[in-house]
């Protein structure tokens, strides 16, 4: 019974960390930390779906998710390094590290959300 | 293996290779990448060509790549909807290249946009065209993310402030609608073990996990649909961005995800759908189409007019789900239906495209798109106009153009569903879309004011290219009966007839 309560605890520190970031996706109106929610999401997503593949143990894990996972995470840091380039753009021009919608609460301190 | 076996594997390859090959090459070549574009262009266009002809003779067919099957390989799929979405997009990204030759040519004045706008159109259809031939959700997901990565890069290419809030603002949504995609994927492969569609849809049932996944994926497509409530990134993303940009923004790229929605809805997925999620869709599509429309009305200048258009005329494509969906899906109508559904995103697409290059020109002409300044300028450029109302005659509605056929088709459907809602939706839809076309095309037609400045000169060759577009979205009204039959090719069910 050690090998699915494993993979059980993987998948569920996978969700805590699916929702954690969704939170924070929400909450923050800054746009570096909400790229940042979207890597802990991503991270959450990929723990999760890995944890999958060990559904059989006389099988063995799946190798098809950790070909995905990796796949994911190539596409993960291109999208990553787009945000983070178009935000040091905007920061650039709009002297603003947030959408112009968010800015009266974009004072230095995040205040609460 | 004998040529006709071989056949298909080219021009599969062709189509999907030719422009990722052409955006490398563009690349290095910078701004005589207008060379490369046509070069593609000519690849790409022998591989559909001979596409169209297997597929019209020998119906649909799968290529396992590198003769690997699913569920561990990856598989191609190519049957009349993916043809008829894939010879779409060429002929909407021929007339987009020809009209982009200026302005991002070599004749171009030296700046960013000119060195990347062509890889980045290029790629552009290169994901799209991996969209409409995958045939597993994995594959989807890369394409999807090629495909918005350039589309968010196409809507900041001008570097200006505003229009990098807005490539970031639609960044983020695309963002999270990937991450809830993604995340739909890995629950359907727990459960299931593959992510090939045709095997999907033998195992997908009513689990809890299928239905969170569901949703999910439903969520996440829907963002990057722009369905409303999640539009609001759109219409500054579409008008800011370069107007053959903002063609290929509006026309094609909500196309993919809504065709990757129509694929995990009616074959991957189709036992699944509930009556209240299927009409939970369609109004939120209703919704969509009476703001965005309410909003188009509201604005003062072209391209945002478009742009709020195009939130509207992308809210009627998900009518489609209450009436060809669930337990209307062994219904006669649905056919009808699904097949109303796919010759509006077509014609659409088309007929988008075309208004977004007609906008563009007359910023070339007169400067500036703020609707006074438009007044009288059917003048300086007939043709220009001539496309437009072509469009707004296909984004209306009415006879003989392909918009036509769409509702016609999805009306008769609604009717003999007994949802007639939908049908009074499409009536709705139509004269808000004659009332804010309307306003530019009364102005264009117009007197021009005694003083106002002569409008610059466009050459007729670069203003016969959303003409093309404009024609092709009415030919698909008037010749309805060939790509009519040809999408259904390979369609599941498709023995069931459509009503006529």
């Amino acid at each position: 019974m050690i090998a699915p309560s494993a993979s059980l605890l993987y998948g569920l520190c996978g969700a805590v960390l699916i929702g954690l970031g969704l939170y924070g996706f929400v909450a923050h109106r800054r746009l570096i930390r909400r790229v940042l929610a979207f890597n802990v999401i991503g991270s959450g997503i990929f723990l999760l779906f890995g944890a999958s593949a060990y559904r059989d143990p006389a099988a063995g894990a799946d190798p098809v998710p950790q070909a995905m996972i990796i796949t994911g995470i190539v596409v993960a840091l291109a999208a990553t390094a787009l945000a983070l380039a178009l935000i040091v753009a905007h920061a650039r021009l709009a002297q603003s590290g947030a959408l112009p919608e968010d800015e009266t609460h974009e004072d230095g301190s995040e205040d609460a959300p | 293996m004998t040529d006709s076996a071989l056949s298909p594997a080219i021009a599969l390859a062709l189509i999907l290779t030719a422009p990722l090959f052409g955006a490398l090459a563009a690349m290095v070549t910078g701004r005589r990448g207008a060379g490369i574009a046509l070069a593609t262009m000519t690849a790409t266009g022998i591989g559909i060509v001979t596409l169209l002809v297997i597929i019209a003779g020998d119906g649909d067919f799968t290529l396992a790549i590198g003769g690997w099957e699913p569920p561990l390989g990856i598989q191609l799929r190519a049957d009349g909807l993916a043809a008829g979405f894939i010879t779409t997009t060429a002929l909407v990204m021929g007339a987009i290249l020809a009209v982009a030759g200026k302005p991002f040519g070599a004749g171009a004045t030296e700046r960013r946009g000119a060195y990347t706008f062509w890889p980045l159109a290029l790629l552009l259809w290169g994901a799209l065209n991996a969209i409409f031939l995958s045939g597993d959700l994995f594959n989807l997901y890369v394409g999807l993310e090629l495909l918005t990565l350039v589309a968010v890069a196409l809507v900041g290419i001008e570097g200006k402030r505003e229009t990098l809030a807005a490539a970031l603002r639609y960044m983020m949504f695309a963002l999270m609608g990937s991450l809830l995609y993604l995340l739909g994927a890995a629950l359907l492969y727990a459960a299931h073990g593959t992510l090939d569609i045709a095997l999907l849809a033998a195992r997908v049932g009513n689990a809890p996990g299928d239905i969170v996944a569901a949703a999910a994926i439903t969520a996440g497509l829907a963002a990057k649909t722009a369905l409303f409530p999640f539009h609001s990134w759109l219409p500054p993303a579409h008008s800011g961005a370069p107007a053959p940009a903002s063609a290929m923004l509006s026309g094609l790229v909500p196309k993919a995800s809504f065709y990757i929605l129509l694929r995990f809805w009616f074959e991957a997925a189709p036992d699944i759908a509930g009556t209240g999620v299927l009409t939970l869709l369609g109004g939120l599509g209703a919704l969509a189409m009476i703001y965005g429309s309410l909003l188009a009305l509201h604005q003062n200048r072209l391209k945002l007019i478009i742009a709020y258009s195009t939130v509207a005329q992308l809210g009627y494509l998900f009518f489609v789900f209450p009436l060809a969906g669930g337990t209307s899906a062994a219904q006669p109508w649905a056919a009808g239906a699904w097949s109303g559904a796919v010759f509006h995103a077509l014609s659409h697409a088309m007929a988008k495209a075309s208004m977004f290059l007609c906008a563009g020109l007359i910023i070339e002409a007169i400067g500036h798109d703020r609707l006074p300044g438009m007044k009288g300028i059917v003048r300086a450029m007939p043709m220009t106009v001539f496309a437009f109302a072509l469009a707004a005659i296909t984004l209306m509605g009415l006879p003989p153009s392909g918009g036509f056929t769409a509702k016609y088709l999805m009306m008769t459907a609604s009717f003999a569903a007994g949802q007639p809602f939908w049908a009074l939706m499409l009536i709705v839809a139509g004269l808000l879309a004659a009332a804010y076309l309307y306003r530019p095309l009364a102005l264009a037609f117009a007197l021009p004011d005694a003083d106002a400045p002569v409008p610059g000169a466009v050459s007729r060759a670069r203003q016969a290219a959303p003409l093309v577009l404009a024609l092709a979205a009415i030919l698909l009204g008037i010749l309805s009966a060939g790509p009519f039959a040809f999408i259904r090719i390979g369609r599941p069910g498709a023995a069931v007839e459509g009503l006529e």
